[in-house]
């Protein structure tokens, strides 16, 4: 081992302990029964149990709402941001990024009680609202930052051309950001697949999703169940980061919108 | 070639970035069918002008008119212009066909009339079988090509061209100005060129601006603004030049670095100081001093390629840049001589730093920014006055100390055997220094006076 690898060493020995044993444990706790036997009856159980596929379905559905809703409202604000005429300042930015500096449990318990003083019902509705005030910022700034440094001769190039403001945005802008969208989508769409914490405090566990059920049978010592339940998400989750990676890729070159 | 018809009419246009006045009162006119250049230093405006025109950028006052009607007022996409910028903008996620055909596309040409438009303009820029190339695979010179193909595939009545060479090296910049010239000719479009090189500017043009400073300086042919400069900014920043102070005997006869010259010039008047320019390859230069108008002493000879450069201490103790085929070896006396048409005659902008100023007490005045101290006699406390410092008793200094204020250094002449400056100082005033001291451009720097060179006058009342 040369002199410059040995620097990489407390690194490795932190990967090693805290994300590859941990991930190896999930794989073989996932294909153990309670002795220790090897078993494929935890992966079975999920996909024959209507309920589990049910809550996996709603996570999925739940997890696309709020992703697409992060979008709506978290492009045209990136927007808003990035335009030097609109926005001045570097206050702003911070502002839209400023939620994150307080633990996003406590955001979402001060949520659930205001909800609860205004004597809001807690549903899907409270739930979705929940995750995109949790989540949009990691939308926003992504977002923000290529268009920020998106060079501003394009725009003028496209205006140059002929281009409508309307046909500068959706042939030029909108095209050359989706980089910052789709960096956006993966720290969106992932982490709300998994999450526990929002749908237990924002709709008193009314709302199961898959985050919940994986949480309560590992709370329940249940844990080959639980293993078995994190490591399909696990796939999932890996599949469509595969995609979204390929997809975007793919837009970069060929360029077909 | 240049049809005498007037295309672009500018007329008072200024622009300001709060308090730094970019374009000062710009007049111009551009006519039909030529190669014109803005041609200056970094921040001069030629930039701001040029975006303008493009619309990308509102005057606070003036007027643009294409043909006749005034531009202003449309938006960028609906004017008959197409500009190539200078870092090309090529849209990265269109390869190069849909890069060409982005303009007609948006215009709702037919497919197939785009087709050939597209082949047309990429044959015309030698880029044919690139079109289905991704553009960032594409070279700095092939991308400027396909910006350009770009621009006039939409048939412009006007090109506006934002320095786009500037970020090609030297090799393929040559190629490039040969090809921009005869597509011009070809295309018998307008074009509007920005760029800070002289050399291209001189080779590309039909007619060549001038800009510094926000202002025109001259507007001529290229013959014309290297042959006959109108003020030492042009002469100098326009090919080597050798700019010196000299006097205006009478009319036809000039005098400088200690000698007596027959020139062309008339008009000035008896004795009155003006700058000369003398371009190096002017001058004559002989091993022979016999019969020669002034000698001197060879103190360093290069070779450049094709001729060499030599700096000449003459008799009067001046310094000048001399071309020639011939070298002379350093330590050589030798004879030199000028023709009297090779003589520009300039009239000075100024002979003194001119400010004027408030006498502020007994003993004080104030201008440029400061108070200064100075004899008051025969004026007022708070009495207007006109205060004249001769352009060598300004002292600089390297500190802040003793200043009584401060500015940088922004134009430097070397004047043969002295420096010219231009000094600006934080409000933006300038005042012009000469000196033997070496300064750089852009070096901050301490100003003083002393009070028996400060002189005061009153203010002339103009007689209406």
């Amino acid at each position: 081992m040369n002199k410059r690898s040995t620097w990489a060493l407390p690194y490795f020995i932190f990967l090693v302990l805290f994300v590859v044993l941990p991930l190896v444990l999930v794989v073989i706790y996932s294909f153990q029964d309670n002795s220790g036997h090897f078993t494929l009856a935890n992966i079975g159980k999920f996909f024959s149990d209507k309920d589990s596929l049910a809550t996996f379905a709603l996570s999925i559905e739940v997890a696309l709402e709020n992703t697409a809703l992060c979008i709506l409202i978290g492009y045209p604000a990136a927007y808003i941001l990035a335009d030097k005429n609109l926005n001045r300042s570097a206050v702003t930015v911070v502002l839209f990024i400023l939620p994150m500096w307080v633990n996003a449990l406590m955001r979402t318990l001060a949520t659930a009680e205001l909800f609860t003083m205004a004597g809001v019902a807690l549903g899907k509705g409270t739930l979705l609202f929940g995750m995109c005030y949790d989540y949009l910022p990691f939308m926003i700034y992504p977002i923000y930052n290529q268009l920020n440094k998106m060079d501003k001769s394009y725009a003028e190039a496209a205006q140059d051309l002929g281009a409508t403001p309307g046909e500068v945005f959706r042939k030029v802008t909108l095209p050359l950001s989706m980089p910052g969208v789709w960096s956006g989508v993966m720290m969106v769409f992932m982490p709300t697949v998994s999450t526990f914490a929002i749908s237990e405090f924002l709709t008193n566990n009314k709302i199961k999703l898959f985050g919940t059920i994986i949480q309560e049978n590992i709370n329940n010592s249940m844990w080959n169940y639980g293993a078995a339940l994190s490591l399909i998400m696990l796939v999932i989750i890996g599949i469509t980061t595969f995609l979204q990676g390929s997809d975007s890729q793919e837009d970069a070159v060929g360029g077909t919108v | 070639m240049a049809k005498d018809q007037r295309i672009i009419n500018i007329e008072h246009l200024s622009k300001s970035y709060g308090d730094k006045k970019v374009l000062d009162d710009i007049n111009l006119y551009v006519r039909e069918g030529e190669f014109l250049t803005l041609l200056g230093p970094s921040g001069c405006g030629k930039t701001t002008l040029l975006r303008i025109i493009a619309g990308f950028m509102r005057p606070d006052e003036g007027n643009v008119q294409l043909e006749g009607r005034d531009l202003l007022d449309t938006p960028p996409h609906l004017r008959p212009l197409n500009t190539v910028f200078q870092r090309y903008a090529l849209f990265p996620h269109l390869d190069v066909y849909d890069n060409i055909a982005f303009g007609l596309k948006l215009k709702k040409v037919p497919e197939d009339e785009i087709d050939k438009r597209v082949r047309k303009v990429l044959k015309l820029v030698a880029m044919s079988d690139y079109e289905d190339r991704d553009v960032e695979t594409l070279s700095g010179g092939q991308q400027q090509r396909i910006a350009i193909a770009r621009a006039i595939v939409n048939q412009p009545k006007v090109l506006l061209l934002d320095e786009p060479l500037a970020a090609l090296d030297l090799k393929m910049r040559k190629d490039m100005q040969i090809e921009l010239k005869e597509m011009h000719q070809k295309l018998g479009i307008t074009f509007i060129y920005v760029t800070h090189d002289q050399e291209e500017a001189l080779t590309l043009s039909d007619t060549i601006v001038v800009m510094n400073e926000g202002k025109i300086q001259q507007v001529g042919t290229p013959t014309d603004i290297y042959n006959e400069p109108v003020n030492s900014f042009v002469a100098d920043f326009i090919g080597e030049s050798n700019i010196l102070n000299g006097t205006m005997l009478e009319d036809k006869r000039v005098s400088f670095i200690g000698h007596d010259f027959d020139c062309v010039d008339k008009g000035f008047g008896e004795n009155v100081p003006v700058d000369v320019v003398i371009r190096p390859e002017d001058i004559y230069i002989k091993k022979n001093t016999e019969g020669e108008q002034f000698t001197g002493v060879v103190r360093t000879c290069t070779f450049k390629g094709v001729h060499y450069e030599m700096f000449v201490d003459t008799d009067s103790g001046n310094e000048l840049m001399i071309q020639d085929y011939n070298a002379f070896e350093p330590g050589t006396t030798v004879g030199m001589h000028i023709h009297p048409g090779d003589i520009q005659v300039m009239k000075k902008e100024r002979v003194a730093n001119t400010y004027s100023g408030t006498v502020t007490g007994e003993g004080k005045v104030e201008f440029l920014g400061a108070e200064w101290e100075c004899r008051t006699d025969g004026f007022e406390e708070g009495e207007e006055v006109e205060v004249s410092v001769a352009f060598g008793k300004v002292d600089l200094l390297d500190h802040e100390d003793d200043a009584v204020t401060v500015g940088n250094v922004v134009f430097i002449l070397y004047k043969g055997d002295h420096y010219h400056l231009t000094v600006k100082t934080e409000d933006g005033e300038k005042i012009w220094v000469d000196t033997t001291d070496v300064w750089d451009k852009n070096d901050f720097v301490g100003i003083r006076i002393l009070p028996k060179d400060i002189r005061l006058s009153k203010v002339q009342k103009k007689d209406e």
